[in-house]
């Protein structure tokens, strides 16, 4: 399946020399087109309608009037410059489309046409242009090449933002019926199932059993991994890709222990069974939160006080940004405002509502309620991998850059050895995976693979120069991307870990298999029998 | 005849340029941003943007940290202006202001630094090939509009003085719809038609930068959104 089969882009020196210019390096790389019945599942049409051209221009007028962001980028720019090597993409190919300000311009050169005065009366001194079916295909390839992972919207000094101008330019190619593949077909598929992987509650079922088996065998304890338990105090919003994907159920179970170790009740839902919430990438408001709104029917079905959210980057963007505009998922709404205060009255608002399951640990691990035998993780050295939805689209904790402090916390509350990359590529100017944004799809591997290079570079110094063996993360599609990546760049495969794998690990659970062994209140050969006993 | 044409050109400029501007800012404040997107780390408090909009504006606080070149380059031209433009002050007052005063001796300098900050941009848009792919025709015209506009200024300064008394005349009397007589020295007439035309463009180019900095959702946006219910209001229509 996996098309690109061409070795990886070599390592350069670092700091990065600034790239030879290669134009239209990667014009071929472009996504397979939405089929008409992804489209029309989630509210597009199903194929490029007969007048597109004029359709398409609407929508921009109409986005240009709903989004700021979109009015305010598209006349700002100055072509200044500063973004134009800040693109993990750019980085990666040296296509000079790949520059954030010309990605921008692909969409903007329209925009001046037909919203400005100078596009439509000169538009040769300014580089406007028509919209052709050329444009449209050049918008579909390079919108596709961007991961909408705003490491440029930091550099910028009017903080023009290309994930909204990628946004925008995939909003409109849907909506004249000229969307995505993967995402439309796996928005649709959340939106009828519950999921990204259209797994249906049954087998969920049977699959979390399996998992919360392994971790009994592994501690001798009974800990649940529960499914649509109504009156449970938390909600667990997790990605799909925790229930099948390596390393992710790692993650997963590592959460299970915590939340069992807490001693609190908790469930998963059937009907929300997905954190992830791709309606961002392809920048459309309505299904944003249509797909939030199952989650609040689902906190309001459950009962549950508190929601919780699992390791996901764009997934955590939209529940800490995003669900308490689209959904009420959060605090503070208005006495008036009827529709939020219908989910906001029966949460607690002593706690954070979307609470990320680092901060839960994160909160634990303050408390001195968790103990860790950071031993058990002696074998790994670990670095961080900053997800960029989480580390330049929302916050942990109370502080700004807590999303930087928290999930470190944690991992170093568990781990003994812990290193950080160059600091150049991590925190707020952290790179992206190269996967995210929509491209996690293998009719888009070359462009996975070239993306991923500033991230491998900085991997690559930290494995030479300091021994890393692992690198942690907090993002399924991360998770996914370096799974696939990391043999592509001759890394081990299982370099890539949950950061809850690793909280997991070294996690000495009360009444555990691990705590007897540690504390020798147990005679050694009784190993077997240890859970039983506890109670 | 020179002074009507210049008259009529300055009001034509300054009407284009002031309603030009006031529709290209009521469009931004009125156009909602429906989603909380602050580039984080953001401020969590409305004086913690205040003071991030302040760094942005005031130190170029982003681009410093993306690249020293341009910013020095883009620093010196910009603070050149402001001083400039202050110092221009002085030909629209009467009695001159204090501070105008105050600011008369650095303007002078202020007027190098500009230009110099200037031809350093125009330089890099040329060698820099990333910086020359991206440019267009429009993007070198502005440069050599606003160095022509600063040297031309410098030469009524420092090679061809022109009556700057009777120059400030010419202006106090625009202010009261008096039109009286302008010098007709070539770098006056030059710079004074030069600035008009960067009047009347600036609501409609790039120079739209001025007033989009305060209205960038990215870098105004308080880091709340679990603690507010922040919606627009297209977006609440939907809640229904």
């Amino acid at each position: 399946m996996a098309a690109y089969q061409a070795p990886p882009p070599e390592f350069r020196e670092l700091p990065d020399v600034p790239n030879k210019l290669e134009p239209d390096a990667t014009a071929h790389l472009s996504p397979f087109v939405a089929k008409p019945e992804h489209q029309t599942d989630i509210g597009f049409p199903g194929e490029l309608v007969d007048n597109w051209e004029e359709k398409a221009i609407d929508k921009m007028g109409e986005l240009l009037g709903k989004y700021r962001s979109f009015q305010v980028y598209m006349d700002s720019c100055v072509k200044c410059g500063s973004c134009t090597d800040k693109c993990h993409y750019f980085q990666g190919t040296s296509d000079p489309k790949n520059m954030p300000v010309a990605r921008q311009d692909l969409l903007r050169s329209v925009y001046r046409r037909h919203f400005t005065f100078a596009g439509k009366y000169f538009p040769k001194l300014v580089g406007a242009r028509d919209l052709t079916r050329e444009v449209l295909d050049e918008w579909h390839s390079y919108f596709h090449q961007c991961s909408q992972c705003r490491r440029c919207s930091v550099f910028c000094p009017y903080g023009i933002d290309t994930a909204e101008v990628s946004m925008a330019a995939r909003e409109i190619m849907d909506s004249v019926g000229h969307g995505q593949k993967y995402c439309n077909e796996i928005l649709g598929k959340l939106q009828k199932v519950g999921n990204n992987l259209g797994l249906p509650g049954k087998a969920l079922k049977a699959t979390l059993a399996e998992f919360a088996e392994e971790i009994e065998d592994d501690t001798g304890l009974p800990v649940k991994i529960p499914l649509d338990v109504e009156g449970a105090d938390i909600l667990l919003i997790t990605p799909s890709a925790d229930f099948f994907a390596e390393p992710h159920i790692d993650g997963l179970m590592g959460y299970a222990k915590v939340f069992h170790e807490a001693g609190v009740s908790w469930t998963l839902s059937s009907y929300a069974s997905e954190a992830a919430n791709f309606s961002m990438f392809i920048g459309s408001y309505s299904n944003l939160k249509t797909v939030a709104e199952r989650i609040r029917k689902a906190a309001l079905d459950l009962g549950v006080k508190r929601i919780v959210v699992g390791e996901c980057g764009h997934a955590w963007r939209v529940a800490y940004s995003f669900w308490n505009t689209t959904a009420g998922i959060g605090s503070g709404a208005a006495e008036d405002d009827e529709f939020a205060q219908a989910l906001q009255k029966q949460l607690d608002h002593n706690y954070p509502i979307p609470q990320h399951i680092c901060e839960f640990t994160y909160d634990l691990v303050q408390e001195g309620k968790l103990r860790f035998n950071k031993e058990e993780n002696d074998w790994r050295t670990i670095t961080f991998h900053d997800s960029c939805n989480v580390a330049r689209g929302s916050r942990m904790g109370s502080w700004a850059g807590g999303q930087f402090d928290i999930p470190r916390a944690i991992i170093k509350a568990a781990a003994n050895n812990f290193v950080e990359m160059d600091p150049a590529t991590i925190k707020e100017v952290t790179y992206c995976c190269g996967g995210g944004g929509g491209l996690l799809t293998d009719d888009l591997m070359e462009i996975r693979v070239k993306g991923a290079l500033p991230r491998m570079e900085a991997l690559n110094e930290v494995v030479e120069e300091q021994g890393v063996t692992h690198l942690a993360a907090i993002c399924a599609i991360c998770k996914a991307q370096f799974a696939k990546i990391l043999p592509i760049y001759k890394f081990p495969m299982d370099m890539i870990t949950s950061t809850h794998q690793i909280v997991g690990d070294a996690l000495v659970m009360t009444g555990s298999i691990q705590e007897k062994e540690l504390d020798g209140t147990d005679d050694e050969s009784d190993e077997e029998t240890a859970g039983s006993e506890e109670s | 005849m020179m002074s009507v044409l210049y008259a009529l050109l300055f009001y034509v400029a300054t009407a284009l340029f002031i309603g030009g501007l006031f529709v290209k800012i009521r469009q931004y404040a009125r156009t909602p941003a429906p989603l909380k997107i602050p580039t984080t780390p953001a401020p969590t408090t409305q004086s913690g943007v205040a003071y991030r909009m302040f760094r942005e504006v005031a130190l170029f606080e982003s681009l410093f940290k993306s690249n020293k070149w341009i910013w020095i380059l883009g620093y010196l031209f910009h603070v050149g202006l402001a001083l400039v433009l202050l110092r221009h002050f002085r030909y629209f007052t009467d009695p001159v202001w204090w501070w105008v005063e105050l600011v008369q001796p650095f303007g002078v300098y202020a007027g190098f630094a500009m230009v110099l900050g200037l031809l350093g941009l125009l330089g890099r848009r040329i060698v820099v090939e990333r910086i020359r792919y991206i440019s267009g025709p429009s993007d070198y015209l502005m440069l050599i509009l606003i160095i022509m506009i600063g040297v031309s200024g410098l030469m009524m300064k420092f090679v061809n003085h022109t009556d700057i008394v009777m120059v400030k005349q010419f202006m106090l009397g625009l202010m009261v719809f008096d039109i009286r007589e302008l010098p007709t020295d070539g770098p006056l007439l030059i710079h004074l038609a030069l600035v008009a035309v960067l009047m009347i463009i600036f609501p409609i180019s790039k120079l739209l930068h001025a007033p989009g900095v305060f209205f960038s959702p990215t870098r105004n946006q308080v880091d709340n959104p679990r603690e507010r219910r922040h919606i627009a209001p297209w977006a609440n229509e939907l809640d229904k």
